[in-house]
């Protein structure tokens, strides 16, 4: 696997091995603006997920690296060459939709070498690259076949198989995989992955599933509202996630309402936690105290960190058991507490118990409070 | 560092696209624009073509005739609307909801209005329900001469466009949602109002405006059976034809395109909304067995087919007819045209080259210009520009249309004017007078397709014109045919516009037929009438023989 | 593919081209008639010019008077027509008036009788043959009915034929104008809307095609329809219960002309196809059809027309009804049109 180095988002940098980069991309619909001045880099070779919900401008972006919708500002470079105002087909690039887009009427052969008989290659050398293309993504023996005669997750692969066939410098994914079925899914994801380490072709794929992102991307750009949030290994993002924003929607993470008490001190009520650092933050400022599920530990006897709650509801996740955690009180918080499942099994939680919650210092991040943004 | 710009010469697509659409755009100009703009323009002249403001509108209004006529006008285009919409719905809702035995016979007898010179269910109605005719007791004493006849002719002819939408509407239901209502132990009644209806209002809408509009529009039945029964169209027929006052007759014409672009609008911005609706998950929707129901659709189908057969079957049987009602044996006199019309059977001929070249080149411009207009992404501007252009002709009465044409074609300036008589001119202004309805079949289709194909092509570096050649185009070609078939058989049938066109050897059988009924010779208008329907059946009959044995060929890519 | 449709369409330009100049390639002079005579008078009429003008091929554009006149006015910059040949001698009128007719007299035209020829400034038309406004009265639906025949215009005012009569609407349809106006002629302005008055109560409808009222007489449709002699006579030879009758007070009546259309590309064969209007030869042949024609040595007698139409001829100008059409059309619409409610 190439070991690319972590960027920083929000700096525009173009270090001379720089594959793709994006300089100021604005884009807008009427009064709305979909991009907002969007600054990104992206080595050769590098798989990259574009990550948000609906709406939040990361197909948008897509579809401006491939120059199908035309930014309004800024410019976008590959290998160098500003292809800012190139049409699509200057770009060296191939695309796979979420509604696969095969050609209802060509064959799979065809449709594979569809890209290719416009390039007036012998006969010869489409069938044999065709055949070559097929066995990549595991359906040699299906090219008679028409796209309607094929399951969705076999369709996908020949839209990658199309995708790939005139071996363009950049892929890019759209929703690839969000029309197919879980098991589908999972299965492809895996397959996708381990092609492009092989092709080591550059890829960009745009999802809403984090866990997706999570699992297949090298580095993931997070977006909300048409603005990068963070740009970052999937281990950065999920474990030191810049803002409230990424850290609620790469995983999931409860938020505390807190007044900065010191610099590693944060109260809530009337308790105090200890938190490893409160960066820019001052003395008395409201905060948003944010806690993964996962780093909350149950555990017997009083202590620092620790909280008495009493367990509202269990939900059963297969490996574990989410809680639902509540201190009693006037102003009660609430609190997610996922639990192995083997710990359910020692301890037999029920609901209505009264327990003793650990917030590691570790754990506990603090963000800008959300009320009133 | 220093920025290279990409090879900018490889937008050769965008530069196609937009000389195809300039071209295209240009066409429409033409065809469309300039020819009504000859004729409206004349609206604020004089007859010495001197600029008189709104004099000539002011003149009009005070017409005390003008607001009768307006008001006529509405009425009446609602009132059809409001007959022929339920009924077609019923009739619809028995063809895709039911399963009701002959189903698909019951859908070809419902189109026979559309195969028919609007004469035709005039000289019917006159047969039937006329002073001599054998039913017309039934009318309680009404006459058949004025709004009662006006109504009944324009319900007719309107059934089978009211009933094609809502088809249409009625198969793109979701069987999901039944599925779910009847899980849930819904009541059928309660399933058809907050199911049926609601998915099938965009359909709905669009069937009461287009149903409007081409009452609003039509002169045909009105001059015939309406009397002195004012409406808009007749109003611009007496200025026109009766008076030769080719300013009033713009002054009406504009009028007429008031209500009539209204309606549009109105249902331009009903079915924008349209598009969220439908998912591309739906499961088509399967009828279940249903012994009561069907039969109580059949008994309505077999009532509103009677009718439309019992029109027809009127007007070929007139055919035959020696002399109506005094001499009603039978003989094939009628057929031997000579007799009545210098061409004979010349006009049929001419009709039905003229009809051939519309659907050919009618059907190469409107589905390509259709593609550009919705596929391509250059110049959003020129799009919607032509997108307009496309939708006008709906809104225009072929009188005004074709008058447009003499003076556009015929200017002393235009070198255009060596076609002028010829079928060229026919052929473009019919394609123009029924441009609207083949684009919007056009546009439908088009927009049923992935619009990631472009998307795919430009990723592959194939340009959208081979694109366009190996996919788009065989993946339409039954809507492809379909507009073929409906310009053929419209250019078969059509009167007001180019009865000002045609020249000494292109009079086309539809012009035949009334000049026939003019002198008298009802019969031998019928008969050829009668030609003109079974030519219509005929292609159509082709067209589904082709789509099921030819077509079928091309199209093993759609069989699971 | 696009080559291939480009070249269809050059084809198909071509082909419709060459069917309409198919004559030109025989040698002979087409020559484009505007008329709104009879569709089975074409043919003959065609015939015999052909027969006699040598090297001329007349070509036909033929549609009702209404429809012919507002074509041949919207084609006045560039005029198709190298003649008009049968066209009513109102709509040449206002044509002479545009100035679009040339200036020509055929050469037999001194011949003619007085009436049917042009009498302004220059000459430019020539009649053919008259046409009397008729009673087409239905005698079979009569009978049934037991009504008598009317002898006059005040008879159709008779309470016996309420809802039974039908006429064209003079806006719609010169025909209708021309019975308009020669009431107002015959009976004097006065009288003679009275008398429309009285006779609106007893109209069924106001057609607009001005062929029509006879036809639906003939057909039953209706009892009484106020038209054309050659209209009625031609729906009686074919079997129609009709008969036609002249009213006593006399009929308005309109002639079939001929002129050269100014700007004519074949002038010399337009002015020898004129010369041919005017001959005897020509004549007889409308007095196949026509009860009265312009040369005083034919006697013409075609099968069912009334007797004594030459007598019945009301004095009728033509210059009195062109200019004051606009006035008579607009109180007519006041009195009679703006009543919407159909009968």
């Amino acid at each position: 696997m190439p070991n690319h180095a972590v960027m920083p988002s929000a700096a525009p940098r173009a270090p001379a091995g720089s594959f793709l980069s994006i300089r100021g991309l604005s884009k807008s619909f009427g009064p709305f603006q979909a991009l907002k001045s969007i600054d990104l880099e992206i080595g050769e070779g590098e798989f990259v997920c574009f990550l948000g919900s609906s709406g939040c401008g990361k197909t948008t972006l897509l579809r401006a690296i491939a120059g199908l919708d035309r930014q309004t500002s800024g410019t976008i470079m590959l290998r160098g060459l500003d292809v800012s105002n190139a049409p699509p087909s200057a770009r060296d690039f191939g695309i796979v939709f979420q509604s696969y887009a095969l050609f209802p009427n060509l064959t799979v052969a065809a449709n594979v070498g569809y890209g290719l008989v416009n390039q007036r290659k012998p006969r010869v050398a489409i069938d044999a690259r065709v055949k070559e293309l097929l066995a990549l993504v595991g359906l040699p023996d299906q090219a008679m076949k028409y796209p309607a005669q094929l399951s969705g997750g076999q369709q996908q692969r020949v839209a990658l198989a199309r995708a790939l066939a005139t071996s363009p410098g950049l892929l890019l994914l759209d929703e690839p995989l969000s029309a197919l079925d879980a098991r589908v899914r999972l299965r492809l994801r895996e397959e996708i992955r381990a092609l492009q380490r092989r092709l080591g072709v550059t890829t960009i794929m745009v999802t809403h599933d984090q866990e997706e992102a999570l699992s297949m991307a090298e580095r993931i750009v997070v977006m909300n509202h048409g603005v990068i949030e963070q740009v970052g290994t999937p281990e950065e993002v999920y474990a030191r996630p810049k803002t409230a924003f990424v850290a609620d929607f790469v995983g999931r993470m409860t938020f505390l309402p807190g007044v900065i008490e010191s610099e590693t001190l944060v109260r809530l009520g009337d308790q105090r936690l200890r938190v490893a650092e409160t960066p820019g933050f001052a003395t008395g400022e409201l905060v948003a105290l944010g806690l993964r599920p996962e780093a909350v530990r149950l555990v017997d006897g009083a202590g620092e960190n620790r909280l008495a709650m009493r367990i509202t509801a269990l939900e059963y996740l297969g490996s574990f058991v989410r809680a639902t955690l509540s201190s009693d009180g006037a102003a009660p918080l609430t609190l997610l507490a996922d639990l192995p499942f083997n710990v359910m099994q020692d301890r037999a939680y029920i609901p209505g118990q009264a327990v003793m919650a650990e917030l590691p210092a570790g754990a506990l991040r603090v963000f800008p409070s959300r009320t009133g943004a | 560092m220093s920025v290279e710009a990409a090879p900018r010469h490889r937008d050769r697509e965008a530069l196609v696209a937009t000389a195809l659409l300039l071209g295209l755009a240009l066409v429409l100009v033409l065809l469309i624009a300039v020819p009504l703009w000859s004729l409206l323009s004349k609206s604020v002249q004089n007859s010495n073509g001197q600029f008189v403001g709104l004099a000539n509108f002011s003149r009009y209004i005070a017409t005390p005739s003008l607001v009768a006529s307006l008001w006529n006008s509405i009425w009446v285009s609602s009132l059809v609307a409001l007959i022929v919409v339920p009924l077609a719905f019923l009739y619809a809702y028995a063809l895709t909801r039911s399963r009701m035995p002959g189903r698909g016979l019951f859908m070809a007898v419902a189109m026979t209005p559309l195969f028919a010179p609007s004469l035709l269910s005039a000289i019917s109605l006159i047969y039937i329900f006329g002073n001599q005719g054998f039913l017309k007791s039934w009318l309680f004493g009404a006459s058949i001469y004025g709004p009662v006849g006006i109504v009944i002719a324009e319900a007719v002819y309107c059934f089978p466009h009211a009933l094609l939408i809502l088809v249409t509407a009625l198969r793109l239901a979701d069987g999901r949602l039944y599925e779910v209502a009847e899980a849930l132990g819904t009541a059928k009644s309660r399933v058809f109002f907050t199911v049926t209806l609601p998915g099938a209002r965009y359909g709905l809408v669009s069937a009461v405006f287009v149903v409007f509009t081409l009452v609003i529009t039509d002169f045909g039945i009105p001059k015939v059976i309406g009397g002195q029964f004012n409406v808009l169209a007749t109003d611009a027929y007496k200025q026109i034809v009766g008076q030769q006052n080719f300013e009033m007759g713009a002054v009406v014409g504009l009028i007429l395109l008031m209500p009539a672009i209204l309606a549009f609008a109105v249902d331009r911005q009903v079915q924008k909304r349209q598009v969220a609706l439908l998912s591309a998950r739906a499961v088509p929707y399967e009828p279940k067995a249903n012994a009561k129901r069907d039969l109580a659709l059949l008994a309505f189908c077999l009532v509103i087919g009677g009718v439309l057969i019992g029109m027809l079957g009127m007007a070929i049987w007139a055919s035959f007819i020696r002399y109506w009602p005094y001499n009603l044996s039978l003989t094939l006199n009628n057929y031997d045209f000579a007799n009545f019309d210098p061409q004979g059977w010349g006009a049929y001929l001419t009709s039905l080259q003229m009809a051939a070249l519309t659907a050919i080149f009618g059907t190469a411009l409107v589905f390509m210009g259709a593609y550009l207009v919705e596929k391509t992404r250059p110049q959003p501007l020129l799009r919607g520009f032509v997108h307009f252009l496309a939708m006008l002709p709906m809104a225009v009465p072929g009188l005004v249309l074709g008058l447009g044409y003499v003076f556009f074609v015929n200017a002393k300036w235009n070198p255009l004017g060596i076609f002028y008589g010829t079928l060229v001119v026919l052929v473009a202004n019919t394609v123009a007078h029924f441009y609207t309805v083949a684009h919007i079949t056009a546009v439908t289709q088009l927009k049923q397709i992935d619009s990631e194909f472009e998307s795919v092509s430009a990723s592959l570096k194939v340009p959208f014109w081979v694109t366009f050649r190996r996919v788009t185009l065989p993946i339409s070609l039954p809507a492809v045919t379909d507009i073929a078939v409906y310009l053929f058989v419209n250019a078969l049938t059509t009167v007001s516009a180019v009865i000002f066109l045609y020249g000494p050897s292109t009079k086309l059988a539809s012009i035949a037929i009334v000049h026939m009924d003019e002198m008298g010779a009802v019969a031998a208008a019928a008969a050829m009438a009668t030609c003109i329907v079974f030519t219509a059946m005929a292609v159509k009959l082709l067209h589904l023989a082709l789509d099921r044995l030819v077509f079928a060929r091309f199209q093993a890519w759609r069989k699971r | 593919m696009k080559q291939g449709w480009l070249a269809g369409v050059a084809m198909g330009l071509v082909l419709a081209m060459g069917w309409s100049n198919a004559a030109e390639a025989q040698g002979r002079t087409r020559i484009t008639a505007y008329t709104a005579l009879e569709n089975d008078q074409l043919q003959p009429f065609k015939q015999a010019i052909e027969a006699d003008v040598p090297d001329v091929e007349i070509a036909w554009v033929r549609d009702s008077t209404g429809v012919i006149t507002s074509r041949f006015l919207a084609e006045k910059d560039n005029p198709r027509a190298d003649i008009v040949l049968g066209l009513a001698a109102t709509s040449l009128l206002l044509f002479e008036k545009l100035n679009l007719l040339e200036e020509y007299k055929p050469a037999g035209a001194d011949a003619l009788k007085p009436a049917y020829k042009d009498t302004s400034g220059g000459y430019t038309w020539t009649g053919m043959d008259a046409f009397l406004a008729v009673v087409c009265f239905n005698t079979a639906e009569a009978g049934k009915d037991k009504i008598a025949a009317p002898t006059s215009w005040m008879d159709l005012t008779k309470p016996e034929f309420k809802g039974k009569v039908v006429m064209p609407h003079p806006a719609s349809s010169g025909t209708g104008y021309l019975k308009v106006a020669a009431w107002l002629q015959i009976m004097g302005e006065q009288a003679g809307w009275a008398y429309m008055d009285k006779l609106h109560e007893n109209i069924a409808v106001y057609t607009h095609s001005g062929s029509a009222p006879c036809v639906q007489a003939a057909k039953g449709e209706r009892l009484v329809g106020i038209g054309f002699d050659m209209r009625g006579a031609r729906e009686k030879t074919q079997g129609a219960p009709i008969d036609l009758i002249l009213p006593k007070e006399g009929a308005g009546w309109d002639m079939e002309a001929t002129a050269i259309v100014k700007g004519s590309k074949n002038l010399a064969a337009a002015k020898k196809v004129a010369d041919w209007v005017a001959t005897k030869k020509a004549n007889e042949l409308y007095g196949k059809y026509y009860a009265l024609v312009a040369h005083p040595d034919v006697k013409s007698a075609p099968p069912n027309y009334p007797a004594d139409a030459e007598v019945k001829m009301a004095k009728n100008d033509f210059t009195w009804m062109a200019e004051n059409r606009e006035r008579i059309l607009a109180e007519w619409t006041k009195r009679y049109d703006s009543k919407a409610a159909p009968r």
